[in-house]
Order: C-alpha cells, then structure tokens, then sequence
C-alpha cells in the first residue's frame, strides 16, 4: 500500500510538470499582451520596453519558462537595457513557491491567492456538508423504500436538479430572495444578494450564516442530485447482495443490516467518486463566485483571464491542475483501502 | 454479451422462415421497442423534437432577432410578445429561439468533434495495445486532467481576440472547437474499454483467420458492437455542450452578442435582473427543458442497450 502510493505520488510529478508546460504555452501565446493591460492605455515605445523588461516578457518564451519555473536570482538582468546586466533578478520561480507578481496590482500571487483561497475553501466546505447532509439521507430512504411516491420525487428531482444550469438558478435565486421577498419586520430585502459578510458591521456568525444561505443552495443542487442519485442506484445494488439477504437471514436488526452491511459497501463507489469530483466542485465554484461577489479564486481567475494578468492566471491553472490530479490520486488509494478486494502490487 | 446478427440478408430472413422462427431480433429494433418503453426518455424525446422544430421555424418570426424596435421597449410578456421585449425592444421569444439555434448548434459540433477525436483514439489505442496505447493513454490522462472550465476560459479569452477565416472571434464554431477538444477523454476511454473486450472474442479471431486486415476489423466488426455506449455517451455529452456553452457565453467568453445564445442572453439579463426579470427566466427554462430532455433520452437509451438491464416496471427482458 505505501509502495503503491508512493509509486503513484511520483508518476504524478512528471503529469505536472508537462501539463505546465503546455499551460505555460498556451497563456503565452494569447494575442493582445499584457502590457497594454497594465498600463491602461497604450504606452510609448519606450515604456513599452521597459515594462516588458520589468516583467521578463522581452525573454525568448523557452527562457521566460524557465526563469518561470526556477527563478532568475542565480543570473543578472538588464532592467535599464543599455546591454550590461547590471541587476540581480528576484524571482524564485514556482518550484520554490513563488508564482512571480500579478501584473495588475504588482502583488506577490502567492499573497494575492492565499487570501482567495481559504475563502474559496471556506464556501466550498460549506457546500459540501450541506451536500452530505442532504445526499445521504435521501440516497439511502429512495433506494430503500424504492418506488416509493418519496422515490419517484427524488428521482424526479436529481433529474430536474443536474439540468438545471448552475448560473440561472444563481439568478433565480437572487431574484426571489433578494428582489421579490422582503422580511417582514424590517421591509429590508431577505437575503443579501452577495458578499461574505455586511460590509463595516462587526463579525457576526448569523450575518456570515445569511451571505452563506444563496451561494450555499445555488452550489449544492447539482451535486445533491447527483449524489443522491449515485447512492440510491449503489444502495440498490448492494441490496440484491446475498451477504445482505444472509444478513437478514440470521434475524440482523433491519438497521444494522442496512448500515453496517449494506451501506458500507454502497459506500465505497460514492467516496471514490466523490474523491473525483472535488475539482469540479471546485471549479464550479467559478459561477456561484461572480454571481454573489465572493472574493474567492474563481472569480480572482474570471478577472485575471479579462486583464491578461497572465502570472495570477497560470497559478491558478497549476493549482487547479494539481487538485485534479491529486484527487484522482485520492480516488484510487480511497478505493484501495475501503475496499479490500482491491490490492495494487 | 451475447452477439444478434444485426445484418440479416434477405436471404438469411428466409432460412429462419423455413425453419418455422421468427429471425432473432436485429439491435436497432430492439433499443427502439426497449426506448419507447421507458416514459421519461418518450417525455424527453417529445419535448427535444418540440424545440428543435420551433428552433427551426424561428424565421417566420415577424420580428427581427438582432434590430432594434425602439416603440415596444422592455415589454413585460404580453400576447404580442409572450417572452416580453428587451432594453433594444427587441422581442425575446425570437431572440431565445435563434439562440436556441446557435446553443443546439454548438452542442451538435461538439458531440461531432467529441466523436471524431474520441473514437480514433480510442480504438486504436484498445485495438492495438502495447506503446501505442500507452502514450496514446498518458495523453488522455493528461487532458483529463486539466481544470477543464478554467482551460475553457483561457482557450475563448484568447480566440475571442483572434481574426481567423473559419474562427472569427468566438463564433460557433471556435466555441464548439474549444469545448470539443476538451470533451473527447471519456468516449475515447469508453471505446477503448469496448474495443478491449471485444477484440478477445471468438469471432474476431475467426476474421483474422481469414485475413481481414486490421483496420476492417475495427470498422467492421468492432465497432458496430462497441455503438451502444458511444451513442449513449454522445447523448449525455451533447447535455454538457449546451450547459458549457451555455457557461462560458454567460461570463462572456462564449458567443460574443448581438448574435444571440442562451448563455450570452442569461449574460445580458444579469444587469438587469431586477428591473426586467423576464429576460433571465425564460432563456434559463430553455437551456434546462433541452437539458432534461436530453438527459431523459439517453437514460432511456442506456437501459435500452443494456442486455443485462431488465426493465423496472415492465419485467421485460
């Protein structure tokens, strides 16, 4: 088992790295450049040159790469360009942790993502625990009590709740809680319609809780359909099993025969798919962020990508790919222990 | 799995008459009579034929998708106007139906290009196996594991800035281009899996004994028993085109305006949720009635092909 992990963890090393490559590339080779971006409109020749220079964007796109990857503190740089390399770089590069300086604000992105981050953590755990809570239970009682009028409404639902585009309901969910519903005390309107908390009020778990309320339902709807669906049909497989009918056969208590026998085993798919999908959650992250203004990656990402802020974007592309990447691994190591059928050499 | 003919000649038809049986079923017949058993994907397919043909006959609108009207601004629905008028009093019944248009459009591409890259790798990577497979693999595996609507952004923020002859800024066909080529792992990963098992079979080692060269025995004799799971993986996967494009034309990325697509509408309605909320409700209702509808006819079609599925109400093999 450790071996297996370890071997994996190193066959994802070079995955990685090719793949920041052609990202590299591909932020790159995007026409319309940086530069104009920055400095608002469009600069003399001069100081055109000379952001470019200051950015390391005069460099062969090869070298750019590198210095991309590994730093440029172990050469001198011509920053004034009268052809002396007179200055020491200051760069890092990404494999020590440093993503360089987002063009747009001059910010380290390391510092400029930190912050986006745990707030994008912060909503997606939200999320995902109103996921669980929900998709379980209903997973569990539909698959039990099948065609059950509960059933064919849930069924209903995880139809009706995966086609429903994520931004609409956003929307949707805007317009009746924001615009047509009112509280009835106060005559303010009932949920905010952005933000994480009131802006200038002091911290307040219940402020927190009514910014989480929208952005929360808009992201969970999708995956509770889903997930509810998932587990019903491993639920209903599990229960034609003949250790589940052995189970009742020795007199087992219903409930330990459906939680301890049943429901483990009809586990074992969802966790490995649940494992799969953390990156799309993540990213679906994207819309609920620019609906409700939450100042978290994905919509840090939806600006980057509007001002070219090319180093901003690439971080977040590389992240992004190295959560897919990771919870892939997380999938089959999850599969292998919960499921000890499986044994990899 | 057990193998039907599905190519009966007329001749073999007579055989079976001699011997007093009905011929044994060909496929096609059987997922129709097993599809239309299945009252969601009947409901779905109802409904999907429904839009596409008012999609269709959205040119005999009397009002012009793109012009603007300036008399009947931001018209709440009305008989005249049952979706309502936008800010350019443009009526939103045409507009969403030209979008719808684009939207299916797009969707449609992309299934195509999905196919025609998936399908090739895939079965040429389980046909032959061995280094070819391999690389042709670690190259799935790679593309999979891209953040997906992140590299979507990317790719449309680049070619939205970009004049080619065939992808001038962001038009169908660029937008079905970038989603395509990023949709085409998991028919390439299904046809391999469907290639693998099947070339192990009886039969095909009967037409390598008579010498039939490889490339006749992928098309010929392996892929018209891997097309179950193809067209049902086409079907789901023209559903996430039209959410993804739907998506990145709703950040702007998309189809660029004033062509309209459900997603750049929804974009437009955003600014003025509030005030007119008609133009978000009904472009939304569009994208999820093809949605649903989709997704109904091919879970209809997934028990359909299924040869161990037993229907559920009917008990029917």
């Amino acid at each position: 088992m450790g071996r297996y992990i370890i071997r994996r963890l190193l066959q994802a090393i070079p995955m990685l790295f090719i793949l920041s490559i052609v990202l590299f590339m591909l932020v790159n080779v995007a026409p319309g450049d940086p530069v104009t971006a920055v400095s608002g409109q469009r600069p003399r020749p001069q100081a055109r040159e000379r952001i470019k220079r200051q950015f390391g964007l005069d460099k062969p796109l090869p070298v750019q790469y590198v210095i991309w990857l590994i730093g440029n503190d172990w050469m001198r740089l011509d920053l004034d360009g009268d052809g002396i390399a007179e200055s020491r770089g200051q760069r890092k590069g990404v494999l020590r942790l440093d993503f360089g300086f987002s063009f747009q604000t001059r910010e380290q992105v390391t510092h400029e993502i930190s912050d986006r981050f745990l707030n994008t953590a912060y909503l997606m755990v939200a999320t995902l625990v109103v996921v669980i809570i929900l998709a379980i239970p209903i997973g569990i009682i539909s698959a039990v009590k099948q065609y059950s009028i509960f059933d064919i409404a849930v069924t209903t639902f995880s139809f009706v709740g995966q086609a429903i585009p994520e931004f609409w309901l956003g929307l949707i969910l805007i317009l009746v809680f924001y615009t047509w519903l009112n509280n009835p005390f106060t005559g303010e309107p009932l949920l905010p319609p952005g933000g994480m908390q009131t802006l200038g009020a002091s911290f307040s778990i219940w402020d927190r809780v009514k910014h989480l309320i929208l952005p929360v339902t808009m992201g969970m709807v999708g995956w509770v359909a889903w997930y509810s669906r998932f587990l019903r049909s491993s639920m209903l497989d599990v229960l034609h099993m003949d250790y589940v009918r052995t189970a009742r056969a020795k007199g087992l208590v219903e409930r330990v025969v459906l939680y301890r026998h049943a429901l483990k085993n009809a586990a074992i798919p969802l966790v490995t798919m649940f494992a799969l999908d953390l990156p799309y959650i993540f990213a679906g992250s994207l819309y609920v962020e620019l609906l409700f203004s939450w100042p978290g990656m994905g919509r840090l990402y939806y600006q980057s990508a509007q001002n070219r802020d090319y180093p901003v974007l690439l971080a977040i592309l590389i992240i992004g790919s190295a959560i897919m990447i990771f919870a892939n691994l997380l999938a089959d190591i999850a599969y292998a222990f919960l499921d000890p059928r499986v044994r990899y050499g | 799995m057990k193998q039907t003919p599905h190519n009966l000649s007329k001749q073999g038809a007579d055989d079976w008459a001699k011997l007093g049986k009905r011929p044994p079923e060909g496929m096609a017949s059987m997922v129709w009579r097993r599809f239309r058993r299945h009252p969601g994907a009947m409901a779905g397919s109802i409904v999907l034929i429904i839009l596409v043909l008012s999609v269709f006959l959205a040119s005999f609108s009397p009002y012009d998708p793109e012009k603007s009207n300036m008399p009947d601004l931001k018209l709440p629905p009305l008989p005249r106007h049952p979706f309502g008028t936008d800010l350019l009093g443009r009526d939103m019944l045409t507009r969403v139906l030209y979008g719808g248009r684009i939207s299916l459009t797009v969707g449609l591409l992309v299934v195509t290009i999905t196919l025609a890259i998936g399908v090739p790798v895939g079965a040429v990577s389980g046909y032959f196996g061995g280094r070819v497979d391999n690389v042709l693999m670690r190259i799935t595996d790679a593309a999979l594991s891209l953040p997906a609507l992140m590299v979507l952004i990317l790719l449309s923020a680049i070619l939205r800035e970009i004049e080619l002859p065939i992808f001038e800024r962001n038009n169908v066909v660029t937008i079905a281009v970038v989603i395509g080529s990023l949709s085409w792992m998991t028919v390439a990963r299904l046809v391999r899996a469907s290639f693998l098992t099947i070339r192990e079979m009886d039969f095909i080692s009967a037409a390598r004994c008579v010498g039939v060269s490889n490339s006749r025995i992928m098309v010929r004799h392996i892929l018209p028993n891997a097309v179950g799971p193809i067209i049902v993986e086409s079907t789901l996967e023209l559903g996430y085109a039209i959410m993804e494009e739907a998506g990145l034309s709703f950040l702007g990325f998309g189809i660029q305006p004033p062509t309209p697509s459900w997603g750049n509408l929804l974009n437009y309605a955003q600014a003025h949720l509030t005030r007119h909320p008609w133009l978000a409700i009904f472009p939304g209702l569009m994208i999820f009635l093809a949605i649903i509808s989709i997704n109904y006819i091919g879970d209809g079609l997934r028990d359909a092909f299924d040869p161990f599925k037993v229907l559920e109400k009917t008990g029917e093999p």
